[in-house]
């Protein structure tokens, strides 16, 4: 990887890393059940648009870095990302031919796969809570992913110059 | 898209075998999930991990902190003596709650010392803590702090101060999960503590009733009978109270009387409950054989029976 390209992931790796501070930011309570998978949404994008750079192996270690900094099984999150994102790359030249509509339901299925990993993880490990901590997030990153798509597409593109 | 194919020595993203890498990664985090969840041998790394999360921690608190740093630094004198007072104020209040606090500790001390005692008089019981309750409207569980390495086991009895919650139908190792008597699925056999009347008590999926189906018309059962264990379907104990009964409707072309009842135990309140084993001294030849005769064989058990209002003397004759 020459001087350049390592340049160009750059903005790449930032977005990444803010989108885990979004995950960790504190929020009021009564928000905290809505808060999206900010950090699924960018994987996503960029396992779809650079499968090459940004694959499964991203994806775990992001995933472990999530489980540390949410408090959660080690492992837990880490699996379902690599999931999410094994299917994202497998499928990543169909996606992007997707309108927008059809993209955006994909992704709302993807998380919603997401947020059923967790789910079942925590279901084996006999934690329990209510439906909705489950939903909200599915429901407020898809509707994220239309806006939160046309800010990465922006910065990839400045990458790329 | 166009990156991509114009790479001069393009790198197929599938390659090295992505279904492999994707394989090996998820066995990876089942690996750790599996070894998290056991026990603790994660903790160096997770530490490791968190140490590098930390600055990210320092930057999002960023924003808040100096805020609060500006409001600190900008309060008014008069601001600062209102809140000297509050807390001053406080601070009284907590200590007198810290003197009542002292008395309760040695008397719950004492309590638990009382309840840990129980186990040599008769039925074996330890007390558990409820971890969690079912999120699922539809299904009455609870799980319990005890599991195999305390002794639990499949289908034991569970009961609170007052009587019978549910049954063990899952013992792990450290925990286990109980199926309370009001889930729709859960029949119990009782019997009418005043006549000895035996019937089935079946969950409806609301804490505060039980159906009891199958009673005839002319069945003896009024309003305010007390409901206790037969002890005929071997999972429970006889003799622990179970419910009152609350509504008793007779229509005379209907086979059956439609009888409704209300558990005596604090189904959805209860945060402690007792684990009951059953006695297997040699010394007693008690009637724990499989179908033995129900009715006479809890005669022992019986007196203690009624006063469901007193904690602890169901079963310390």
């Amino acid at each position: 990887m020459s001087n350049r390209q390592i340049n160009r992931q750059v903005p790449i790796v930032m977005s990444i890393i803010i989108a885990l501070m979004l995950a960790i930011a504190p929020m009021p309570d009564w928000a905290i059940a809505f808060r999206p998978d900010w950090v699924t949404l960018t994987l996503i994008y960029w396992a779809m648009s650079m499968p090459r750079y940004y694959s499964v192996g991203s994806a775990w270690i992001v995933g472990v870095i999530l489980d540390v900094a949410q408090g959660t099984l080690l492992g837990q999150h880490a699996l379902a990302l690599t999931l999410i994102i094994y299917i994202s790359v497998k499928f990543h030249l169909q996606m992007r031919q997707f309108p927008l509509l059809q993209m955006t339901t994909t992704v709302f299925a993807m998380l919603a796969l997401y947020q059923f990993i967790l789910f079942w993880i925590n279901g084996v490990a006999g934690i329990t809570s209510p439906a909705i901590m489950y939903w909200g997030p599915v429901l407020t990153g898809t509707l994220l992913w239309p806006p939160l798509s046309l800010l990465l597409t922006n910065v990839r593109h400045r990458a790329r110059r | 898209m166009a990156a991509a194919q114009s790479d001069k020595q393009y790198r197929s993203p599938y390659s090295p075998a992505l279904g492999l890498r994707f394989l090996l990664l998820a066995g990876l985090s089942i690996a750790l999930l599996v070894i998290d969840y056991r026990d603790n041998h994660l903790d160096a790394a997770r530490k490791a991990i968190g140490a590098a999360v930390y600055p990210l921690r320092v930057v999002v608190d960023a924003p808040v902190s100096t805020w609060q740093w500006i409001r600190e630094s900008t309060a008014t004198r008069n601001d600062l003596q209102l809140e000297n007072s509050r807390l001053h104020a406080e601070r009284l209040l907590t200590q007198a709650r810290l003197q009542r606090f002292a008395s309760l500790e040695a008397e719950n001390a004492r309590l638990r010392a009382l309840l840990e005692a129980r186990e040599r008089v008769r039925e074996r019981v330890r007390v558990g803590e409820i971890l969690s309750v079912s999120a699922n409207p539809f299904r009455h569980l609870l799980v319990v702090d005890k599991g195999t390495n305390d002794g639990v086991y499949d289908g034991q009895a569970i009961i609170d101060a007052a009587g019978v919650i549910g049954q063990v139908i899952e013992a792990d190792v450290l925990s286990s999960q109980c199926l309370l008597i009001s889930d729709p699925g859960h029949d119990l056999p009782v019997e009418v503590n005043r006549n000895g009347l035996r019937t089935i008590a079946r969950g409806t999926g609301e804490y505060d009733r039980l159906d009891l189906p199958f009673l005839p018309n002319n069945a003896d059962i009024e309003p305010g009978d007390l409901l206790v264990t037969s002890g005929l379907g071997g999972a429970f104990p006889a003799g622990y109270p179970v419910a009152v009964v609350q509504n008793v409707t007779r229509v005379p072309q209907e086979p059956f009387a439609s009888v409704s009842a209300r558990p005596v135990a604090a189904l959805n309140q209860v945060r402690e409950v007792m684990l009951i084993w059953p006695v297997e001294e040699a010394g007693e030849t008690e009637a724990d054989g499989a179908g033995d005769a129900g009715g006479p064989a809890s005669d022992d058990m019986e007196p203690a029976a009624p006063d469901e209002n007193a904690p602890g003397a169901d079963n310390d004759e």
